[in-house]
């Protein structure tokens, strides 16, 4: 079975998602719009309206409610997806929890806004990172191509029996969401054969076979469900790297748990993720034409964390910089935390800096990577583990 | 199905005297067992929420604010996995939440007006026991005016939302209250709601609970007949916009009688019935 490309279109990263939810052949899609996501629900309701996809729409009256009905809808055995952003997102937040806990393989796509206030409708990945602890299994995007491609993975992720959990995939506000780019549209029959039909096993509301969904368990059984979703969640690394490669096999594209960019040799390792990624590559390509082996570490997965692969691209290298377009505030950048937890324990790691940017939309050009990775591997002495780039009023 | 077969077998969660058990088995009477209930986090929720249950229907519970939107999704599913026919068509399993008087009025309002306004197949009951009970008796907007709670400790200033006709000013297909003192007029109305098949159709119960008011839990179904024979608790329904209410029999008893058989009421003074059936009898349909 040879690789089967599909139709190329001009799509924004928005559509790519909706056309990824429609090859998916989604049933129910409760949404409430926000910027920028609304224009995922708007093409939906057109697909619906055309004829093209067999779903129901329900225009719900919040974020809160779009998650409860998708829920509901999964839990009755219909392939359920909605979409949110930054404060729509953080609405739904207790049912993240819900859906997660209730293994209902669900799929939300989250366009990266920075959460008020002060409001600011460009990107900054807080507010899905912010979620990190849900219980869902988290991607993130670096273009229109691969936020389609990671919808339709994601259903076979999320309904795999050995995962069986929710899946975000997130893609940025604007950079991604409303930039047009050439995307491979795959063909629906192609499509559907590598997802297959919705059988819940496990969570089902059918009266041939009555059960309680959603019950108190107390001290004798919460710590077993939290187990077994983290053993879901172990599983989900297996699983995604299957499923990469069978669409690549398939489509001839396949995102698995990490893209990694000229890690081989590299004595600085640069580790990101989304859609900062491309200008990093850039910087990579400038920095080693100046004689500093760079490299790149993209996280395509954040949720489970590949932990190993991070150890693998970034144990031989001499200095890891992180670039988090987020902040835990208090602490230091998202991804930085975690890098360095992944790498704490090795007996001779690399040096670990972290550098908080590109919040709210701030634009970050391929040139500041290359002069921040230039002085924070210059070992100038004052140099803080920890710095925010691009930022007025720094000391 | 057996003539006398109940879908909530002995053995549950209530305490002594709650109106729950028998509303539930009212309720599966005339829907079950073909049926997916949406429950709200409340009392009447605990036969679906706590393990062992005593319900022989598929339930699911999502959260306080969920049972409405709950509903929404299990209905738009079974509706489209029929269009597909992956499931048995829609029309034979009585799809309804159930949630109490906070789950519904309060956190839950936005999700009960969107799921009434989109007009959603299925029917919902409002079991208003005016406070939240499952939280050990705090105020609602449900709570009737002067009623003690821990959270009106002198008694509530407010008067109750009136949600009924909030919700037939929706426009939905039926809007009906029910009291268990009334059991025949609850069981038509359950059936009405039922036949109607499409649309979103809501039923509201009075359901007094005898920790949270006060009285003794062999008295649940005096005090609920009460509610009505004293004019508290009006039962009437509203069809397609026409409002029809029940027939009296015999003479409105004085509310005093529905006051002074409920602690939650103890420090209304003599006066203060005296205004309130003053205020009954203005409003009384003449005969």
């Amino acid at each position: 079975m040879g690789v089967k490309h599909g139709d190329k279109k001009m799509l924004t990263g928005n559509y790519a998602v909706a056309y990824g939810a429609r090859l998916a052949q989604v049933e129910v899609v409760p949404a409430y719009p926000i910027t920028p996501q609304t224009q995922i629900m708007e093409k939906l309701v057109e697909f619906i309206e055309k004829g093209e996809l067999k779903a129901r729409f329900v225009p719900v009256e919040s974020e809160h409610s779009a998650m409860t009905v998708a829920i509901a809808a999964q839990a009755t055995g219909a392939r359920s997806f909605t979409a949110s952003s930054s404060q729509g997102l953080a609405y739904m937040h207790e049912n993240l929890f819900v859906a997660s806990g209730l293994r209902l393989p669900l799929v939300l796509a989250v366009v990266n806004r920075g959460l008020a206030m002060p409001i600011s409708i460009h990107p900054d990945q807080t507010d899905s990172l912010a979620e990190r602890d849900s219980g869902c299994i988290q991607f993130y995007a670096a273009d229109a191509q691969e936020a389609l491609d990671l919808i339709l993975q994601a259903y076979r992720v999320a309904e795999d029996q050995d995962v069986l959990l929710p899946v975000m995939v997130c893609l940025e506000g604007f950079l991604i969401s409303h930039f047009t780019e050439i995307v491979e549209v795959p063909d629906q029959a192609e499509a559907k054969d590598f997802v297959g039909d919705y059988t819940s096993r496990h969570v089902i509301l059918d009266p041939q076979r009555p059960m309680h969904i959603g019950i108190l368990v107390n001290e004798h059984y919460y710590t077993e469900y939290r187990f077994q979703q983290k053993q879901a969640m172990d599983s989900a690394k297996k699983v995604i790297k299957k499923v990469a490669e069978e669409y690549r096999a398939r489509f001839g594209r396949g995102h698995g748990l990490v893209e990694s960019y000229k890690t081989e040799d590299a004595q600085i390792v640069i580790v990101t993720m989304g859609a900062l990624s491309g200008v990093a590559k850039l910087a990579v390509d400038r920095l080693r034409e100046d004689g500093i082996k760079a490299g790149l570490v993209r996280l395509v997965a954040f949720r489970p964390f590949p932990k190993d692969e991070i150890i693998g691209c970034c144990r031989a290298a001499d200095t890891v910089v992180v670039l988090d377009r987020n902040v835990s505030l208090g602490s230091s950048g998202i991804i930085y935390l975690e890098v360095s937890s992944s790498l704490c324990n090795l007996s001779s790691g690399p040096r670990i800096y972290d550098v908080i940017l590109g919040l709210g939309g701030r634009d970050i050009g391929q040139e500041d990577i290359e002069e921040l990775v230039k002085k924070l591997t210059g070992r100038v002495p004052d140099v803080q583990d920890v710095s925010w780039a691009k930022v007025r009023g720094a000391m | 199905m057996e003539k006398d077969k109940t879908f909530i077998r002995p053995g549950n969660f209530f305490c002594p005297g709650c109106p729950a058990g028998i509303i539930w088995k009212l309720i599966l009477k005339v829907l079950g067992p073909n049926c997916i209930a949406s429950i709200g986090s409340t009392c009447v929720g605990m036969p679906a929420i706590l393990y062992p249950s005593p319900l022989d229907i598929p339930t699911l519970h999502v959260g306080m604010p969920g049972p409405a939107a709950a509903l929404s999704g299990i209905s738009a599913a079974l509706e489209i996995l029929a269009e597909k026919g992956k499931r048995p068509a829609r029309g034979n399993i009585n799809v309804f939440a159930i949630a109490g008087d906070g789950g519904t009025a309060d956190i839950g309002m936005a999700a009960l007006s969107g799921a009434a306004e989109r007009n959603d197949n299925g029917i919902y009951f409002c079991f208003d026991n005016e406070a939240y009970m499952n939280t050990g008796i705090q105020r609602s907007s449900l709570t009737p005016r002067k009623s003690w709670t821990t959270t009106t400790p002198v008694g509530k200033f407010q008067t109750k939302k009136d949600l009924p006709t909030i919700m037939a000013a929706h426009r939905i297909p039926y809007v009906a209250t029910a009291s268990l003192g009334f059991p025949n007029d609850f069981i038509a109305k359950i059936k009405k709601a039922r036949d109607l098949k499409k649309g979103f159709r809501y039923i509201h119960i009075l359901a007094p609970c005898p920790i949270g008011w006060g009285f003794p839990s062999e008295k649940t179904v005096e005090v609920s007949r009460l509610a009505v024979e004293t004019g508290v608790w009006p039962l009437y329904e509203i069809e397609s916009g026409v409002m029809r209410q029940a027939q009296r029999k015999t003479a409105r008893k004085p509310v005093s009688q529905y006051f002074r058989i409920q602690k939650r009421f103890a420090h209304l003074t003599d006066d203060e019935i005296d205004a309130v059936e003053a205020v009954l009898r203005k409003t009384e349909t003449p005969e």
